[in-house]
């Protein structure tokens, strides 16, 4: 247990040590060493370096050099990563054996290894991260601590402002003060439907209950979106002060997380992040000796997407199958066994503490005039600089793909984005100047979703992606209503036929009237919104399927039965690097002579399409 | 490459594990969730006589719990094969083409998602977003990931694990 | 003063309770909104969407069955996109059901078929994948079609929620979605106790009860063999609503007639079985209670709730009573006193039961209910599968004469009569037991405390200056309850009285399916449970042990109850099935 003093002493003592954290101009003869530890990097090997580093450090017995596991820096791209501070090199791509040659040359003889350095897209080398284009249109509020602070750590939290907004209202905010704030600040949903978070903490607040809950929503179901998790790997902490203090707002003394058990590094991290608020008496009875009691518990989700609806995800803490309840009631009436309930998604929470410390008019210059704030976006697809970005609302999504990631890979043109994964839909290049915000993304056809935002270049074939998110949606659906359970499934029969070539004019009609109906009849968010990529695609891309069910063709050869692969017989060089990589030996051809595709063999992976650097196969 | 744990194991050995969880656990409806991944952790899948274990502890009825293991993926009811290899399907590695490595993964092992080979060596599994969007595609096996995957790659992994 | 809501629906202005559905207050304002998954009390989930309906100022439609009307809400029910979500669903759930409607014996009493009618569907516009699963008929008694299953997981609630049991449950998800025993085995080797209620909640023929008809048709044609028919007290007050006539009809003579016409060589009446279960319950209840023995003693008589206990309380079952359950009693009497005073061979004798119950199926073959290597009762059929005998057999059912049951063992008293109904048995054995205590004839024989439509009837009668606490309890739900209070030690009672079915016999697993929306209307239980008072009522005798074929064979074969003849004939054991 510490008292308010002793964690006081704490962050300044320790701000002082990790000033060279954020301080690139800090004159000191420490260095730190930051190994990107989020789940990313990790899995290219990433925890391997950080043992290779302390060994060597170890060894050669080197003072003054620290050696910290962060969280996820976001241009995973380029992973794994390391950053030495105070002066701010990124390198990229790093591998375990690169760690001597990084000891060596820059800690010992403090020069930079240039072959690890980050190189831009325009192939700049990059020497300190602020040059990266990939920050510059980058705002970063939930993210703040990401990749700054060991998330094992709480001292380092405290350090960087941690539970210094809990303080504040604990001692200075009265529960309606602390919802005014949100309120005012305009905060909204980050999971998607963007309902007003200060509303939502009032409504539960107002309701009369002895024992109320507080949820967060941890269960990224999205299947292209890891904002939540990074947040869980990167800064616990945030997450855990921001549910005290929602606890505080309604009155609930109980909070609960439900997280997704394929997240283990998250999961691991968030239960040493309460064992140690905890021990240090941040986490349960009287906080701060104001008289309030608050304790967190996790719970871990099993594997189905549905559980990120907010009344799945109740019934399968209660230990259920996660079948969504019909709303009204809403949980914060009727939640948690009954009790009035608040739940938030994870960047939700992570926006609370720095409204409460900045203020809520800091807060609501940021973004636009009904989307404060930023946003947080899990990059993907055809895109160079794959990675996590934080962007006031309002950027362009031309701005988040071309300034921040970095463009299309191989010169390829931009043909889509889609946000909202299988629940949102697909924006086409004419809305690649619309401003990302709740209503701008509504209109045209698509939603703010959690997070996932998929760059698609030509190569892909819309009808198939529309098949892809109805797969998605047939094998997460519930089964609870039947308009989701065997429409989702008749919809995704229809593409199928489509895409085998069997499609026909009345299908596309059949498709959308089925769209149509469980958009509007289905019980939860799940089915409302699955029709959506399809509605999407349906309305920017006809063409496209008018070409599948009426040309029988492909034009992205994605739909095998309506594709076939062929060599251009004059732009063919003969270099042989397709018949190298073809996996079942399918292309033939001598040495230095045209190749042929023997159209038996051919399985139509593609391989052959990527790999010709004269584009010479189509 | 690491394989998975054996997961034969005596009623014994499966009583004493479920009792020494139900000292952690107390007998609430709401710890059912719970209890099954600690037992699918352990087990690699949910035994039946563990079922009927937590149908007693938690005054759960078996089909209920049945109901529950088969709604969320993560719960099996068989042993999954010495090696799994699951394909991601997440929309950053499906953009990237990650659904011919799945269809040359089933076309090879003459499985489908969820099954397991014969002879017990092979499951596969599709699973969405392994959280390594920047080396899309992705394909782990045990857990380890290939990252950046072509369908070439995968033919050489298995023809390793074959040969073994 | 209750509290109002002002509503328009439809165009209609109507004032109705705070709390009442929008559902509710269609019906009020004569607009019957079409329902398939639910069931009023059982199941209010809003799943299979047929019930949706469009609200002003809403997003989506409203779920009519759950969601509460609000003040000043103004509701359409058949707006043309309400009409085409719905046709929709329903095409939906048509593409995902097996449609062989004209081999159905649910047809013309399914709320599907219902449904298709209403709708005018005339094909399927959304036809696709259907998964052929396949059919549980292990079981003696249920026959689970998974292919006819609607999903509405009426049968779910049921067994969970008012039985208690839990014998099956939703499995997988999506499109995959059933409803499914633990790992997916035969019910046969589950926990159910075949009470058959979610036969009676299914709305199509995916629950239904094994069907014996063949095997009676097949024993009917054969000279050798002589065939008795028995029916239960609950079936009379039934059966009359298979052809039409109203809920609560008693058809008693019509009934005896039309099995005549079938062709049975005997019918006998299972009441003359329930006066000997008083008479032997009552006997051994006053002997027990004597002794404080396994006090308190729980009735027998239903073989669901033998099977409960068997299975979840087994440390209970020294409690039960021996009594064999009437219609077992009765065909143990056919088989022996009958056939020896008519000179048959035992051998030659097919004893067919018509029974409200399905339970009764796997009762009748329980290796503990026979005699020298024969079966007490050899056939089962329920109240249904007669009503389909008796319209195969081209009877005209409402237009038939009265008849009387056969002797001797046709005669019966109004104790036997109430067996029927939850408390029944519990009145009738106390109206025996207290003249035995007192050794007089007592008048007063209505023990009202136990009648009604509770779940659970506690009372404290005296008899000869003594008190006995008694309890009558129907649904196993509640039977739970009471089991738990006497494990706990926390109950005192001297008797017990244990029926399966919420409401008793008459309301068991094998009597005429009410659709969900007759069930919302109309209190069937009481309907019937008054029929059968009334012919307590209305008997010149009441208390058991004065019926006189009873007394006749004891005299001339039984002895006394309790005798070792008796022993053999009218008691059996039971096991534990965990």
């Amino acid at each position: 247990m510490k008292t308010l003093e002793e964690i006081n002493k704490i962050r300044t003592k320790k701000r002082k040590e990790l000033e060279l954290r954020v301080n690139t101009k800090l004159d000191t003869r420490e260095k730190h060493i930051l190994v990107c530890h989020g789940t990313g990097c990790t899995s290219s090997k990433s925890s391997e370096i950080l043992e290779n580093f302390k060994k060597i450090i170890k060894e050669k017995g080197i003072k003054n050099v620290r050696v910290i596991k962060t969280g996820c820096f976001g241009l995973c791209a380029k992973g794994p990563i390391v950053i030495i501070r105070p002066e701010d090199t990124f390198y990229a791509m790093v591998k375990p054996e690169d760690c001597e040659e990084i000891i060596q040359t820059h800690i010992v003889e403090g020069n930079k290894v240039e072959r690890l350095l980050c190189k831009d897209i325009d192939g700049k080398i990059v020497n300190s991260l602020d040059e990266l284009n990939f920050y510059k249109k980058q705002k970063r509020i939930a993210l703040k601590n990401c990749g700054v602070i060991n998330p094992e750590d709480i001292d380092e939290y405290i350090a960087f402002d941690g539970y210094l907004a809990l303080e504040k209202v604990l001692k200075n905010m009265t529960q309606d003060e602390v919802i005014q704030e949100i309120k005012d600040s305009g905060l909204r949903g980050r999971g998607g439907a963007g309902f007003p978070t200060g509303q939502k903490w009032e409504l539960t607040k107002k309701v009369e209950a002895e024992q109320k809950y507080v949820v967060c929503n941890a269960d990224e179901g999205d299947p292209g979106a890891f904002m939540d998790r990074s947040i869980l790997e990167g800064d616990p902490h945030c997450v855990i002060e921001a549910m005290i203090i929602a606890g505080y707002s309604i009155g609930a003394s109980k909070g609960y997380i439900y997280v997704r058990a394929e997240y283990p590094i998250a999961v691991k991290r968030f239960q040493i992040a309460i064992n140690q608020a905890r021990d240090y008496g941040i986490l349960g009875k009287n906080i701060f000796e104001s008289g309030f009691d608050f304790d967190i518990e996790i719970r871990l989700g099993a594997g189905a997407f549905v559980c990120g609806e907010e009344t799945a995800l109740l019934e399968s803490i209660e230990g259920r199958r996660g079948h969504p309840r019909v709303k009204p009631p809403y949980p914060a009436q009727s939640g948690l066994w009954g009790k009035p309930t608040l739940i938030n998604n994870v960047e939700t929470y992570a926006n609370i503490t720095k409204i409460i410390l900045n203020g809520a008019n800091w807060y609501n210059q940021i973004g636009t005039e009904k989307s404060k704030g930023t946003k947080v976006f899990a990059l993907g697809g055809n895109v160079n600089n794959i990675g996590l970005v934080e962007v006031p609302m309002g950027t362009t999504l031309r701005e988040i793909v071309y300034d921040i990631g970095g463009g299309i890979p191989n010169n390829r043109e931009f043909k889509a984005a889609q946000t909202g994964g299988p629940s949102g839909g697909c924006i086409p290049k004419e809305h690649l100047d619309t401003p990302i915000d709740y209503e701008s993304l509504k209109e045209i056809g698509s939603m703010m979703g959690s997070g996932g935002l998929i760059v698609m270049d030509d190569t892909k074939c819309m009808v198939s992606l529309a098949k892809f998110y109805l797969d998605f949606t047939v094998s997460e659906s519930c089964g609870k209503c039947t308009p989701c359970r065997i429409g989702t499934k008749r919809m995704h029969e229809i593409l199928e036929k489509i895409c085998d070539g069997n499609g026909e004019e009345e299908d596309l009609q059949r498709l959308e009237k089925l769209a149509l109906n469980i958009k509007e009849s289905s019980v939860c968010g799940l089915g409302q919104s699955a029709p959506n990529p399809v509605l999407s695609t349906l309305r920017y891309f006809n063409d496209e399927y008018k070409e599948h069910v009426i040309d029988k063709k492909c034009r992205s050869a994605e739909c095998k039965n309506l594709t076939q692969i062929e060599i251009e017989k004059d732009k063919c060089k003969g270099c042989g690097i397709c018949q190298r990589n073809c996996p079942v030996n399918a292309i033939e051809g001598e040495a230095r002579e045209v190749r042929v595709i023997n159209q038996d063999k051919c399985i139509k992976c593609g391989t052959c399409l990527t790999k010709c650097p004269f584009k010479a196969i189509k | 490459m690491s394989e998975n744990k054996k997961r034969t194991c005596s009623d014994k050995m499966i009583e004493d594990f479920m009792n020494k969880l139900f000292e952690i656990y107390l007998p609430e409806k709401d710890n059912l969730i719970q209890i099954l991944n600690e037992v699918q952790e352990e087990y690699g899948y949910i035994p039946e006589l563990a079922q009927k274990k937590i149908s007693e502890y938690l005054k759960i009825s078996m089909a209920e719990i049945y109901g529950v293991i088969t709604f969320y993926s993560r719960f099996t009811l068989e042993p999954k094969g010495k090696y799994t290899i699951s394909v991601c399907l997440g929309t950053a590695c499906f953009v990237k083409g990650s659904q011919k490595i799945l269809d040359r993964l089933q076309e090879r092992l003459k499985i489908e998602p969820g099954q397991t080979t014969e002879d017990g060596m092979f499951s596969i599994d599709k699973t969405r977003c392994v959280g390594a969007c920047g080396l899309a595609p992705v394909f782990t096996v045990n857990g380890e990931v290939y990252g950046k995957a072509t369908v070439k790659e995968l033919d050489e992994v298995l023809d390793k694990l074959l040969e073994k | 003063m209750e509290e109002l809501v002002n509503i328009t629906i439809d165009n209609q202005n109507i004032s109705v309770p705070k709390g009442t559905t929008i559902l509710e207050a269609a019906k009020k304002a004569g607009i019957d909104i079409p329902t398939l998954c639910f069931l009023k009390d059982i199941n209010e989930v809003g799943d299979c969407r047929m019930c949706i309906v469009k609200v002003e100022g809403r997003r989506g439609f409203a779920t009519s069955c759950i969601q509460k009307v609000e003040e000043g809400m103004v509701i359409n029910t058949h707006f043309p996109e309400v009409t085409e979500a719905r046709r929709v669903v329903l095409d939906l759930i048509l593409s995902n059901h097996d449609k062989s409607c004209l081999t159905c014996t649910r047809m013309g009493n399914c709320e599907l078929q219902d449904l298709a009618v209403k709708f005018g569907m005339q094909d399927i516009e959304f036809e696709g994948e259907r998964k052929e699963c396949e059919i549980d008929n292990l079981s003696p008694s249920i026959v689970r079609n998974p292919n006819k299953c609607v999903l509405c997981r009426r049968c779910v609630a049921t067994c969970k929620n008012i039985q208690k049991i839990g014998a099956i449950a939703s499995g997988n998800r999506g499109f995959d979605s059933n409803i499914t025993t633990a790992n997916n085995k035969s019910l046969m080797d589950t926990n159910c106790v075949f009470c058959g209620q979610c036969i009676e909640a299914c709305p199509t023929n995916a629950l239904c009860e094994k069907e014996n008809i063949e095997d009676v048709l097949e024993k009917l044609k054969d000279p050798e063999k002589h065939v008795v028919v028995q029916t239960a007290p609950a079936v009379r007050v039934a059966l009359g609503e298979e052809f039409g006539m109203p809920i609560g009809t008693n058809v008693t003579g019509k009934m005896v007639t039309a099995l005549k016409m079938l062709g049975f060589d005997k019918i006998f009446d299972t009441n003359t079985g329930a006066d000997f279960t008083i008479m032997e319950e009552a006997n051994e209840f006053v002997e027990r209670f004597k002794e404080n023995d396994n006090i308190p003693m729980i009735t027998s008589c239903c073989p669901a709730w033998v099977r409960y206990i068997e299975i979840n309380y087994p440390e209970l079952v020294p409690h039960l009573s021996s009594c064999k359950s009437p219609h077992e009693m009765l065909g143990s009497l056919i088989k022996t006193y009958y056939a020896k005073k008519e000179k048959i061979d035992p051998e030659k004798i097919y004893v067919v039961s018509v029974m409200p119950c399905i339970a009764k199926k796997y009762e009748r073959q329980r290796k503990e209910l026979s005699n020298t290597n024969l079966f007490d009762v050899d056939c089962v059929i329920t109240t249904r599968e007669l009503a389909r005998m008796i319209k195969q057999a081209n009877i005209k059912f409402d237009k038939l004469e009265s008849s009387e049951f056969d002797n001797p063992l046709g005669i019966s008293t109004g104790a036997a009569a109430i067996f029927g109904t939850t408390g029944g048995v519990m009145e009738a054995a106390l109206r025996t037991a207290q003249d035995i205590i007192t050794g007089e004839n007592l008048e007063k024989i209505d023990f009202t405390q136990v009648r009604g439509e509770k779940g659970i009837k506690k009372a404290i009668v005296n008899i000869g200056g003594k008190d006995i606490k008694v309890v009558a309890a129907s649904g196993l739900g509640n039977a739970q309850k009471i089991m738990e209070e006497i494990k706990s030690g926390k109950a005192d009672y001297q008797f017990v009285e244990i029926m399966a079915c919420p409401g008793g016999c008459i309301m068991g697993g094998g009597q005429p399916i009410k659709s969900s929306k007759i069930r919302a209307e109309v209190d069937v239980r009481k309907l019937r449970a008054d029929a059968i008072y009334s012919i307590d009522e209305t008997s010149t005798i009441r208390k058991s042990h004065e019926n006189p074929a009873l007394k006749k064979v004891y005299e001339e074969y039984l002895e006394s109850p309790s005798s070792y003849r008796a022993e053999k004939l009218l008691h059996t054991t039971y096991n534990n099935q965990r």
